[in-house]
C-alpha cells in the first residue's frame, strides 16, 4: 500500500486545459474521494493516475517512486469503471484472473488468489459464470474483485455504483467501506454523489472546472467550506444564500445588512472585505430555527412565506420566499404544523452561518 | 373479428409470398442435386422426375476421370488462404482505424473506403503488367493477393463499424491489466466481434470461390485453374453428358453452402447485431 502525491499536474487535450496545476497528497491507507460537478475533470485525473491519459506537464509518485512515465500496469494501481468493464467472453474466475495471468503467475496462485478474493465478495459460486449472466450488483462485485486480486498499491474507482439502484448502492457503499477497512488500502474514489462522498471519505477533494477547490476532512468541509464553492456544493440540499452589503468593517467583525433590513455583526478575525462590498451570507437549511423552534438561534431573522411543505415522516423541508430572496430551503426535524401560505420567522446562529466575500472566498 | 381476419390474410399472404420465393430460389438447386444422380438418357426422357435411385455414377466419373477434383483443391486453397489472409489484415487495419488516434487515420479510413468504390477490373492492364513483373502469373499466389486486396475495403468497413462499437473502458481495463496492445487487441477485442467476422468472411468468399475473371485473365497451366474456370473446359468436354455436368455443378456450390449452413446463426447474429440493445 502506498502514498500517492500529485505536484504541479496538468492536462491538456489539444488546446482545452482541463486539469490545472493539481497538488495533491493521498496519503498511505487513506480514502480519498474526488467530488465535483460533472465534466470538472474527475475521470480525467483518475486516469492521469492510472497511466490511462499522459500527463501534459507535473509529476506523479506512488510509494515515493516517479510513475508518470510508467505503463498502467506497473504503476501497481487497480481501476475500477463505470460501465464494470468485464470481459464478456470470459468467466468471472477469468476475468478476475487475467491481471495475473497477463503477469505469467502460476496457474495455482492465480486460482488460489481468485478464490480468497471471491470468498471476500461472496461470489464463490459465480466463479464459472459469463458477466451477462450475473446481475448489476454481481457485475460490480466481480470488477472490484479483479481489482482486489492484483493485490495493488492503490485502488482507483470511477463512480463504480451509479449504475446501480438505491438500495443496492447503499448496501455497496457499506461493504466497500468495510472492504478499505480489511484490506487497508490506500483508495481514490471517484463520485457526484454527495453522500457517499461524506459516508465513505477519510478526506474528500473539491475539484472545479480542473483546479482543486478545497481539501478537507468531510465534516470540516461541512462546517468551514473555504468559499462559495464549496459551501454550496457540499451539503444536501444545497446551503442558501443571501446577498447583502457590507456596511462597516472592525475589529468586532463585519457589519452585514440584508435586504428587508436585517442587520448583523458577523464575527471574524481577518475580513478581507470593506465598507460598501457586496457579500454573501450562507445558511444550511438544517441551521435555521422556524418560528423560535430547532436550534438555529436568534442573532437575525427573516421573514419568509411559505410556498411548498415536504413532510417525510421524521423531517420536514419548507420552501419559502423572502423579498427578493426566492426558493429558500430550511428543514425542521419531525412533523411541523406548518401550512403552504404561512408567514414565519426564519432565525439563524452566526455561529453555524458563513460569510463570502466579492471574491466568493468565506470570511472567518 | 373484421380486423383479425384481415391480419390472418396478410400473414397467408405474407407466407404464400415467402414460400413462393423461397420455392422459386430453391427449385433450380434442387433440380441441379437431382439431375447430378440420373443419366442421360433419364434428364431427357422425364427432365423434372426425380432419379430412379441416388446414382453416384456421375460423381465417380469426376473423380475419376476428369480434373475437376484438382480444379475443386485450388480453388479451396485459393479461398481458405484468401479469406484467412483476409480476415487477419483487414482485422488489423480496422482496428487501427477504429481504435487509435493517428494522424492521418482519417486518410487510411478514405483509402479504404476508395477501395469500395473503384472497381478493381478496370486496372486489370496494370495489375497483370504488375503481376507478370513479381513472376506471380500463372500461380495461385498471385490469385491469392489479388483477392485479398480486392477484399480488403469492404472488410476493413464491415470490421470497423463493429470495433468501433466496443467499449473503450474494456480496452483501458485490459490496459490496467498489463496486456500489451496486441494481447487486448487479439484476447479482448477481436473475440467480441467474432459474428463481423464470419460475415466478413462470408461475403467475401462467395465471390472468391465464384470468381472466373481474375483466373481466365492470370492462370494458363490447367493444374493451376479454379473451379469456376475448369467447368468451363469441362463444359465443353461433356457437353453430352448432362449428368456429369450438374454433378460438377453441385461440387462447385456444395463448400459455401456447407460454410454458410454451418456459421448462419452467427451470421445473421451479425447482421441483425445493433439492431436491438
Ligand atoms: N479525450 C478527450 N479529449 C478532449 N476533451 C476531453 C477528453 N476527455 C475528457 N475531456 C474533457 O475534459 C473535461 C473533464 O472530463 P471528465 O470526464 O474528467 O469529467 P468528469 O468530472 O469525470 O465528469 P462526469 O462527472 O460527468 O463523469 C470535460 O470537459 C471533457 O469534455
Ligand atoms: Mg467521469
Amino acid at each position: 500500500m502506498a502514498k500517492v502525491e500529485l505536484r504541479g499536474v496538468n492536462k491538456q487535450f489539444g488546446s482545452v486545459h482541463v486539469i490545472k496545476d493539481i497538488n495533491l497528497t493521498v496519503e498511505d491507507h487513506e480514502f480519498v474521494v474526488f467530488v465535483g460537478p460533472s465534466g470538472c475533470g474527475k475521470s480525467t485525473l483518475l486516469r492521469l493516475i492510472a497511466g490511462l491519459e499522459e500527463i501534459t506537464s507535473g509529476e506523479i509518485d506512488i510509494d515515493g517512486a516517479r510513475v508518470d512515465h510508467l505503463a498502467p500496469a506497473r504503476r501497481g494501481v487497480a481501476m475500477v469503471f463505470q460501465s464494470y468493464a468485464l470481459y464478456p467472453h470470459f468467466t468471472v474466475a477469468q476475468n478476475m484472473g487475467y491481471a495475473l495471468r497477463v503477469a505469467k503467475e502460476d496457474k495455482a496462485v492465480i486460482d488460489r488468489k481468485v478464490r480468497e478474493a471471491a470468498e471476500i465478495l461472496q461470489l464463490t459460486e459465480y466463479l464459472d459464470r459469463k458477466p451477462k449472466a450475473l446481475s448489476g450488483g454481481q457485475r460490480q462485485r466481480v470488477a472490484i474483485g479483479r481489482a482486489i486480486v492484483r493485490d495493488p498499491k492503490v485502488f482507483l474507482f470511477d463512480e463504480p455504483l451509479s449504475n446501480l439502484d438505491a438500495k443496492l448502492r447503499v448496501q455497496m457503499r457499506i461493504e466497500l467501506t468495510r472492504l478499505h477497512r480489511e484490506l487497508n488500502a490506500t483508495m481514490i474514489y471517484v463520485t457526484h454523489d454527495q453522500v457517499e462522498a461524506m459516508t465513505m471519505a477519510d478526506k474528500i477533494v473539491v475539484l472545479r472546472d480542473g483546479r482543486v477547490e478545497q481539501i478537507g476532512a468531510p465534516l470540516d468541509l461541512y462546517n468551514t467550506p473555504d468559499n462559495r464553492f464549496v459551501a454550496g456544493f457540499i451539503g444536501s440540499p444545497a446551503m442558501n444564500f443571501f446577498a447583502g452589503r457590507a456596511e462597516s468593517v472592525s475589529d468586532a467583525g463585519v457589519e452585514v445588512a440584508l435586504e428587508g433590513g436585517t442587520r448583523f455583526t458577523f464575527p471574524c478575525e481577518t475580513p478581507g472585505v470593506k465598507a460598501g462590498d457586496v457579500v454573501e451570507f450562507g445558511v444550511r437549511p438544517e441551521h435555521f430555527s422556524i418560528g423560535g423552534n430547532g436550534d438555529g438561534g436568534s442573532d437575525g431573522a427573516l421573514k419568509g412565506e411559505v410556498y411548498a411543505v415536504e413532510r417525510l415522516g421524521g423531517e420536514t423541508y419548507l420552501y419559502l420566499n423572502s423579498g427578493s430572496y426566492r426558493d429558500i430551503v430550511a428543514h425542521m426535524s419531525g412533523d411541523a404544523p406548518i401550512s403552504i401560505g404561512d408567514s414565519v420567522e426564519i432565525g439563524f446562529s452566526l455561529a453555524r452561518s458563513h460569510l463570502f466575500g466579492p471574491d466568493g472566498q468565506s470570511i472567518r | 373479428m373484421e380486423h383479425r381476419r384481415n391480419a390472418g390474410l396478410e400473414t397467408w399472404l405474407m407466407y404464400i409470398f415467402l414460400i413462393g420465393s423461397t420455392i422459386a430460389v430453391l427449385y433450380p438447386i434442387f433440380m441441379m442435386l437431382m439431375s447430378g444422380f440420373k443419366t442421360n438418357a433419364e434428364i431427357f426422357g422425364a427432365p423434372f422426375s426425380l432419379p430412379k435411385s441416388l446414382n453416384l455414377d456421375n460423381y465417380k466419373t469426376i473423380w475419376t476421370t476428369t480434373d475437376v477434383p484438382r480444379y475443386l483443391l485450388n480453388s479451396a486453397i485459393v479461398t481458405i488462404i484468401s479469406v484467412a489472409l483476409l480476415l487477419v489484415t483487414g482485422t488489423m487495419a480496422a482496428y487501427a482505424i477504429s481504435r487509435y488516434k493517428f494522424r492521418g487515420a482519417i486518410m487510411v479510413s478514405m483509402f479504404f473506403l476508395a477501395g469500395l468504390m473503384l472497381p478493381l477490373r478496370l486496372a486489370i492492364i496494370p495489375l497483370f503488367v504488375q503481376m507478370k513483373s513479381m513472376g506471380l502469373v500463372d500461380n495461385l499466389l498471385g490469385l491469392i493477393f489479388i483477392y485479398t486486396a480486392m477484399s480488403l475495403p469492404s472488410t476493413v468497413f464491415i470490421l470497423s463499424g463493429f470495433l468501433r462499437a466496443l467499449p473503450g473502458e474494456l480496452e483501458d481495463s485490459a490496459r490496467v491489466d498489463g496486456a500489451s496492445e496486441l494481447r487486448i487487441m487479439v484476447e479482448i477485442m477481436v473475440p467480441l466481434i467474432t459474428p463481423a467476422l464470419v460475415i466478413a468472411g462470408i461475403y467475401n468468399a462467395v465471390p472468391i470461390w465464384n470468381d472466373f475473371f481474375f483466373p481466365l485473365i492470370f492462370i494458363q497451366t490447367p493444374e493451376n485453374r479454379t473451379l469456376a474456370q475448369g467447368l468451363t473446359t469441362f463444359f465443353g468436354e461433356y457437353s453430352v453428358n448432362f449428368g456429369v455436368l450438374y454433378a460438377g455443378l453441385t461440387l462447385a456450390a456444395l463448400p459455401i453452402v456447407v460454410v454458410f449452413i454451418i456459421q448462419s446463426r452467427r451470421f445473421i447474429a451479425g447482421m441483425t447485431a445493433g439492431a436491438i440493445k
